[in-house]
């Protein structure tokens, strides 16, 4: 199962050793680790708006999540001469410093590990149905969509 | 749940209905089974349809950006819909 959607934590380097475990054809291992961060939102406005995240709650669509990530890796999969991929999204509240989100793509060659990767954090960024609730001081906020996130998965399109 | 009640349920004429994040939170409900009203035959129809029943469910006609899944595959608000299917309704994805 190359796809995992999961409350529960997960181990990195365990996961990144799985994917080359037994082969000696794989030659690289690209990842990508997102994390909850704590740190003021300077870019948001408003009264009580750039309090310190206190904690997160990831909210999804049970069912059209574990699809979109199969999609999106069998896109990647499709594109890049690539040997196996990892992607593990939690759920549920999440604290400042704890894992959210693991991509790890292995390869024979660094370039289509390192763009496979950042493929799909773009197209997961734009299409999976996750959805972030931020608690602070002030309450809680859904966190909204951001326009580079928008024009970073614009980049692997194709005409 | 009786018999009947189950029935109304799986009646393949209706569609279940689905609401996620600010719009669930706005509308007060994750979702619903509606018999498909006659001439709605787009995700946009269904989507006036439920905004014209009032506060607060104009918010589904006023929100920028409304994403639609049918069938739990993003679709525009042009997409066709049939009896049965399974409709969603949410604002832009924030995960990763």
């Amino acid at each position: 199962m190359s796809v995992s959607v999961q409350e529960a934590d997960f181990d990195a380097g365990a996961e990144i050793a799985a994917l080359s475990a037994g082969r000696e054809d794989v030659g690289a291992v690209a990842s990508f680790v997102g994390l909850v961060r704590a740190d003021k939102q300077a870019e948001k406005v408003g009264a009580g708006d750039t309090a310190p995240v206190q904690a997160m709650t990831l909210e999804h669509y049970p069912g059209m999540t574990e699809k979109a990530l199969e999609a999106i890796a069998a896109e990647a999969r499709g594109r890049w001469d690539i040997f196996g991929v990892r992607v593990i999204h939690r759920v549920g509240r999440l604290l400042p410093g704890d894992r959210i989100v693991l991509v790890a793509v292995a390869s024979a060659h660094r370039g289509e590990a390192f763009a496979a990767c950042e493929f799909i954090m773009d197209y997961l960024k734009t299409r999976a149905p996750f959805w972030k609730k931020e608690e602070t001081a002030a309450g809680g906020r859904w966190v909204d969509a951001r326009e580079s996130d928008d024009h970073a998965a614009g980049r692997w399109e194709r005409d | 749940m009786t018999v009947s009640n189950v029935l109304c349920f799986f009646l393949p004429m209706n569609v279940k209905i689905l609401f996620f994040a600010g719009l669930r939170e706005a509308l007060g409900t994750a979702s619903e089974s509606l018999a498909l009203p006659a001439g709605v035959v787009t995700v946009g129809a269904l989507r006036d349809q439920l905004a014209a029943r009032g506060e607060p469910w104009v918010a589904l006609a006023n929100m920028k950006n409304l994403r639609v899944a049918v069938n739990q595959q993003m679709v525009g608000l042009d997409a066709p819909l049939k009896a049965g299917d399974e409709v969603a309704f949410f604002p832009p994805v924030t995960g990763g």
